[in-house]
């Protein structure tokens, strides 16, 4: 502790590096596990309306086929979200926007 | 923690937080659209979704939003009436 100083910038850059980089894989992964949890629920919904003893060969290929749907779905809504706000922020003049 | 970083870097961090917590809300606002999207849309699996189903998922982002729009400007002309 007493020799403080003689860590310099580069310790000091190496620890934010580290706090920016377990910020942004836990965002990443709080996203992904929300992208899982919603997959589950809807295609549990459209794939399993009976539940059997087991998942037969139709519904897993039927949750394989909703997991990619979802998928798709979600890119194409993100990109007419981001879309909207990039061109509600123009229009705005650059403040606030949704 | 924060008592190891200066200021700049302090100042920074606290930067960088923001520009996260943005992405955090935005990818949650995909998250409640594509939700509410899907099921709108997408009625049968398919092995793509095909034309009517992409145009489906985008207008409803879009015109979820101008709903949101729409209710906020509506209720800002009522108040003057109230």
């Amino acid at each position: 502790m007493s020799d403080f100083g003689n860590y310099g910038g580069g310790s000091m850059e190496a620890k934010k590096q580290q706090v920016m980089d377990q910020v942004r894989s836990e965002l990443a992964l709080a996203n992904a596990q929300e992208l899982i949890n919603k997959i589950n629920e809807k295609c549990f919904a459209k794939c399993v309306p009976k539940p059997g003893p087991k998942l037969s060969g139709g519904e897993q290929d039927c949750l394989s086929k909703c997991m990619d749907r979802y998928m798709e779905a979600w890119n194409i809504v993100s990109r007419t979200y981001i879309n909207r706000v990039q061109r509600e922020s123009q229009n705005m003049g650059g403040a606030g926007g949704l | 923690m924060a008592q190891n970083f200066d200021e700049a870097a302090q100042r920074e961090l606290s930067k960088f937080l923001e520009a996260e917590q943005a992405k955090a809300r935005l990818q949650q606002s995909i998250h409640t659209f594509c939700d509410l999207a899907f099921d709108k849309c997408v009625t049968k699996i398919g092995n793509k979704l095909d034309r009517s189903e992409e145009a489906c998922l985008a207008n409803t982002v879009d015109r979820f939003l101008d709903t949101s729009l729409f209710i906020v400007r509506r209720l800002e002309e009522t108040k003057g009436s109230m």
